[in-house]
């Protein structure tokens, strides 16, 4: 019982405790709040899967961005006062039941068959090779990806607009 | 070292708790906070699978950093949707949104 | 440093106790000896803010506590602040009322692993140094909203979402900014860009990245002329209004621990870090981040303050696109240097 097997339990414990809020929640601003818990529970698990890039990127856009994103959205469309809205439809007992069986294909889809070897010695500059490989490799889809969110970026301002009265 | 079982079973419970807020809230924010649950759990299994792997190759995390990207424009386009509905309906729980519904 | 190391965790295995205890209690002494660093400095800041701003406008400041030129002020201020009710407004939602000044605080204070004191006094030499520090500090904005909207109070939303809309647009020149320094280094790592200033610091061939960063810094913290947030005379001090006692303590070391932040930044990446001819690593370290404060300091009480609109003017049609070019020139000389 090494401490690598502490701290992963913790933030397991930690990330599927905050996952239930967010999913649970009555008051939405608690589940946004949740949520950031939640996304930095997954940064933490990223660090000790030696991808620390990916853990300084997932905290930046995930809790920096969307979540700002939709806390702006919840302060701008929600009615919170509101007091004995229900929070969850009629479909409760049907997606659970869904729900568990999925859940319970794909772990047996993914534990079956897969042998269970140590992990390599960690890579040495991750970071760098990360560059690399996105430089050459994968240039076609970091481009792409880059006109996608200039395309994302416009069609949000714009469905997003007040409507102009012309006069 | 943690065996590559354990952070399998994380994303999926992750993944099945996302899927669950998704088919079940009404709240049109509240389905948008549990897609990016169900992404952080795909993420997760990336990056555990490009770990774990006789050789470590980066594309589990290459993969990764794409999904983080494109899930940051969809949430940017789908809360400016949940703002239009807003401004229309004065309302965002999905269930009183059935104008198209026979 | 490494021999102490060692004879600890020696001491430890003699004893027969696993290695997960004298590595916790290491984490646990480095985590307390950093909060003493921060109370300390920033307590030295207050007072040090109150009488440069009382030698700008020709008066004195604080004179009298404890004696020679009012220094136990800070301490004064932070008793009477420890002493004081707790008020929670009537209809605020008292959990994320109660957690946003933590949040707030551990934005500002989780980043200072980062920082390099000296050549071995770094809480941990990150690979990502830079990013680690840029990705902790956009936490704040959480925490500022989460204040302004859990207040129940128009000014501390008008507060907040203001406070929010000005550090994300900020945010970006900042990091673009930064961004010239990286490519000349070629690593995030703070200790190896300490170590590539070793001929000429990069203030020199970055001067227009270092003002855009001071800018883009200034903004950040919220401090004048950027201070529309927390306007004390125009949003009856906009999200923290509702803060009083302890609380507002928080917010008000967290203000003054992101200053510190800020400036340790940027004589790392601008100024050389602990280069420098005579005195030890770790005095140059502190004068030239307490230069950069000082500026800060001076700035605040000599400029005016920017309206919302004319903010983020400045932020997005002034920063950015300069920020940009200085990128872009940084990286074509590169280039062409091969």
């Amino acid at each position: 019982m090494t401490i690598a097997h502490v701290v992963f339990y913790l933030l397991a414990a930690f990330t599927v405790t905050a996952a239930i809020f967010v999913v649970l929640a009555k008051n939405i601003v608690h589940c946004a709040i949740a949520l950031v818990f939640a996304f930095f529970g997954v940064a933490g698990l990223y660090v000790l899967l030696d991808a620390e890039f990916l853990a300084a990127a997932q905290v930046l856009l995930y809790v920096g961005g969307i979540t700002i994103l939709l806390l702006f959205a919840i302060m701008l469309t929600s009615l919170i006062s509101a007091r004995g809205v229900r929070i969850m439809n009629e479909q409760v007992g049907s997606s659970a039941l869904v729900v568990i069986i999925i859940f319970s294909l794909m772990t047996f889809a993914s534990l079956r068959g897969i042998v269970f070897v140590g992990p390599p010695p960690p890579p040495a500059y991750v970071t760098a090779s990360l560059g690399r490989l996105l430089m050459t490799t994968y240039v076609l889809p970091f481009e792409a990806v880059s006109i996608l969110l200039l395309a994302a970026m416009v069609g949000a301002i714009i469905l997003a607009r007040r409507e102009r009265e012309k006069d | 070292m943690v065996p590559l079982s354990h952070y399998l079973v994380l994303a999926t419970v992750l993944f099945a708790i996302g899927m669950f807020g998704a088919l079940t809230r009404r709240n049109a924010i509240g389905i948008l906070m549990a897609l990016e649950l169900m992404f952080n759990a795909v993420n997760l299994n990336f990056v555990a699978f490009s770990r774990y792997l006789p050789v470590t190759l980066l594309q589990g995390q290459i993969f990764a950093i794409f999904v983080i990207t494109i899930a940051a424009a969809e949430a940017a386009v789908g809360l400016a949707i949940v703002l239009g509905l807003y401004r229309n309906f004065k309302t965002i729980n999905v269930d009183e949104i059935h104008l198209m519904k026979w | 440093m490494e021999k102490l190391l060692e004879r600890f965790y020696g001491a430890f295995a003699a004893l027969g106790v696993p290695s997960v205890v004298p590595q916790i209690t290491l984490m646990v002494a480095v985590a307390i000896a950093m909060t003493l660093f921060i109370s300390v400095s920033v307590m030295f800041m207050i007072w040090w803010e109150r009488k440069i701003s009382a030698h700008i406008q020709v008066r004195y400041g604080p004179m009298r506590v404890g004696g020679w030129h009012g220094w136990a002020q800070s301490i004064a201020d932070g008793i009477k602040l420890l002493i004081k009710e707790d008020i929670i407004p009537a209809g605020a939602d008292k959990f994320v009322f109660a957690l946003a000044p933590i949040v707030v605080f551990a934005a500002a204070f989780a980043a200072y692993v980062i920082i390099p004191f000296g050549p071995n006094l770094i809480v941990r030499d990150l690979n990502i140094g830079v990013l680690f520090y840029i990705s902790i500090s956009s936490l704040t904005v959480v925490g500022i909203i989460m204040a302004g909207w859990s207040s129940n109070n128009k000014y501390s939303v008008l507060g907040a979402l203001r406070s929010a809309a000005q550090a994300v647009s900020y945010e970006v020149p900042l990091v673009v900014s930064i961004l010239g320094v990286i490519m000349m280094v070629g690593s995030l790592s703070m200790v190896k860009i300490v170590e590539a200033q070793q001929g000429m610091w990069f203030i020199i061939p970055q001067f227009v990245g270092f003002l855009i960063y001071l800018t883009a810094a200034i903004a950040e913290c919220n401090r004048l002329p950027f201070d529309i947030p927390e306007a004390e005379s125009e949003l009856v001090a906009g999200f923290h209004v509702e803060y009083s006692g302890m609380r507002f303590a928080i917010f008000f070391l967290a203000e003054y621990a992101n200053m510190f932040m800020v400036s340790a930044i940027a004589t790392t990446l601008f100024l050389g870090g602990w280069r420098g001819p005579l005195l030890p690593p770790w005095l140059w370290f502190l004068i030239k981040t307490y230069f950069l404060i000082f500026i800060m300091m001076w700035l605040r009480w000599t400029l005016a303050r920017l309206r919302v609109d004319q903010l983020m003017n400045l932020g997005w049609k002034y920063l950015l696109p300069l920020a940009f070019l200085n990128m872009g020139i940084t990286g074509l000389v590169l280039v062409l240097r091969g």
